[in-house]
């Protein structure tokens, strides 16, 4: 689905990431860990056709990212469900019109009931029309999921999904990503809580990569 | 996106696309104040070039086809030689008719500058003989060389020192006219330019929560394209009938046909100042459009 082939990027005349070569398979379960500033946000962005390659070559569902027109990445990306760390939202829209925008801008019809059902199941029934500036952090995270996933993409990115939750929030917002994977989406995290990698590796067969000195590699198993 | 397809009232997807820009802005205001502001200026431009373009067709219209021979001579030859020169007329190739004026005439065309109680008698004025042409005109030189032969006191005059250059004002004052809507759009095109672009960059948290979550950029451009084009479409009918009222409302054309007292439309002319709004919604669509995709272009 998405696969980079000795992959750099370069920021400011410094290189930030470098030789990484890696494909996330459908279905499975990533997180990726390093420092601040190691670029976890800048690999997402890459996976998600924001930014593109200094060198090397990512390929993103079976298309090379560079060969993509401005019509193509943006198609593509109805196909990946990103939720970032500050989740921005149309802040004079209700929350239930938000979380249904990928429908919307896909031209496509949302079925009250539909929405209804998934604004339940992150825990925002009850919110369906209160505006995002009166929501809190964890009610920002879990709407940002629903709207990631309303369209049904076939990979998941998030991005500190959990950076401003607390413990139980974050168990809660982890429960929903570990149920996304079993319906066979491909889930890749971005994330330095360890706690919450070894909680999900309880639930969920997930692969550890850590960014380290500029290159992705594989996590040890003491995670 | 066509400018037709934006304008349909109820494409639901318009619908959904308008609802994802906020919806108040100064921006948006500025437009519609400025699309009404150019096209009440462009109604009076428009007023302008038609009654230029109406005087310089009623003064070539008027003096092309005549001439006047000026006959001066004493008290006692005159008639005389009013005869020969009518004579002369007569016999002459491409002057379809010829005919002395009388002293009432002469009074009424004296009396602007005179005033109503001019002694035409008491005063040595010359004969003027009117003379209109036939289709194919007549030979000017050789007509003043058998007058100065048959009437010594009687020169021809073709009017063409006066016509020349009146036509060429007329015409001048049509042109600054057409001129003036020019300018009066390209300016409007920039002011609804800048205040796009305005519009755009200060939703750049909008375009980027579009664009995440996959809208293409003719989605997000839809979005403010249609509305800064009603906004301008809107402005400018309001502003074109607050013109047309303005223009209908001068004082109307008196006996004497002065230019300003002619300044507004006539019949069909008054269908032309509602070409306005549509106009403006076609300046407003193009230059909101290259606006949008090009804002949208820097921001990525």
């Amino acid at each position: 689905m998405i696969a980079f082939d000795n992959v750099a990027y370069s920021y400011g005349g410094g290189e930030l990431l470098s030789e990484i070569s890696l494909r996330l398979a459908p279905g499975s379960f990533h997180f990726l860990t390093g420092p601040s500033g190691a670029g976890k946000s800048t690999f997402l962005k890459l996976c998600y056709g924001e930014l593109l390659p200094s060198a090397g070559r990512i390929t993103l569902f079976d298309r090379e990212v560079r060969s993509l027109s401005r019509d193509d990445i943006a198609l593509t990306r109805r196909r990946i469900g990103m939720v970032q760390q500050d989740c921005q939202f149309l802040d004079h829209l209700p929350l239930a019109a938000n979380v249904a925008l990928p429908l919307t801008v896909a031209g496509k019809v949302s079925v009250p009931q539909d929405l209804s059902d998934l604004l339940g199941w992150v825990g925002l029934g009850q919110l369906a029309d209160a505006l995002p500036p009166s929501l809190s952090g964890g009610e920002r995270q879990r709407a940002a999921l629903a709207r990631a996933i309303i369209i049904g993409p076939d990979v998941v990115l998030a991005d500190e999904p959990t950076g401003n939750l607390d413990w139980e929030m974050s168990l809660r917002l982890l429960t929903l990503l570990v149920e996304l994977n079993r319906m066979g989406k491909t889930v890749l995290i971005a994330t330095h809580d360890l706690n919450l990698i070894r909680q999900a590796k309880a639930q969920v067969a997930a692969r550890v990569l850590r960014i380290s000195k500029r290159r992705v590699q594989l996590a040890g198993a003491d995670l | 996106m066509t400018l037709l397809s934006l304008l349909t009232p109820d494409r639901k997807a318009d619908r959904q696309a308008d609802r994802v820009v906020p919806p108040s802005g100064h921006t948006a205001w500025l437009t519609s104040f400025t699309a009404g502001a150019m096209a009440f200026l462009a109604v009076f431009a428009l007023a302008l070039s038609l009654a230029a373009g109406r005087l310089a067709d009623r003064w070539s219209d008027a003096l092309e086809r005549t001439a006047t021979v000026r006959l001066s001579a004493p008290e006692d030859q005159m008639d005389l030689q009013t005869k020969a020169v009518l004579a002369v007329l007569s016999t002459t190739p491409g002057i379809a008719s010829s005919r002395a004026m009388t002293d009432a005439e002469q009074r009424d065309l004296l009396k602007p500058w005179f005033g109503p109680d001019l002694p035409v008698d008491a005063l040595p004025l010359p004969r003027l003989i009117e003379v209109t042409e036939s289709g194919a005109g007549y030979d000017g030189e050789g007509l003043r060389q058998r007058l100065a032969a048959e009437a010594p006191g009687a020169v021809l005059d073709d009017h063409t020192r006066w016509r020349r250059p009146l036509a060429v004002a007329a015409g001048r004052l049509r042109l600054l006219g057409l001129l003036s809507i020019a300018l009066i759009g390209t300016a409007t095109a920039a002011m609804i330019t800048l205040a796009a672009s305005a519009a755009l960059a200060a939703n750049t948290q909008v375009v980027r929560v579009l664009r995440q979550v996959g809208a293409r950029d003719a989605y997000i451009a839809r979005a403010f394209v249609r509305r800064f084009t009603l906004r301008a479409i809107s402005g400018a009918a309001v502003g074109t009938v607050l013109g047309m009222i303005g223009v209908a409302l001068l004082p109307s054309t008196d006996t004497a046909g002065s230019f300003l007292t002619g300044l507004g439309f006539q019949g069909l002319g008054w269908l032309y100042p509602l070409t306005l709004p549509p106009l403006v919604a076609v300046v407003a669509f193009a230059a909101t459009r290259a606006a949008a995709f090009r804002k949208l272009r820097e921001l990525t």
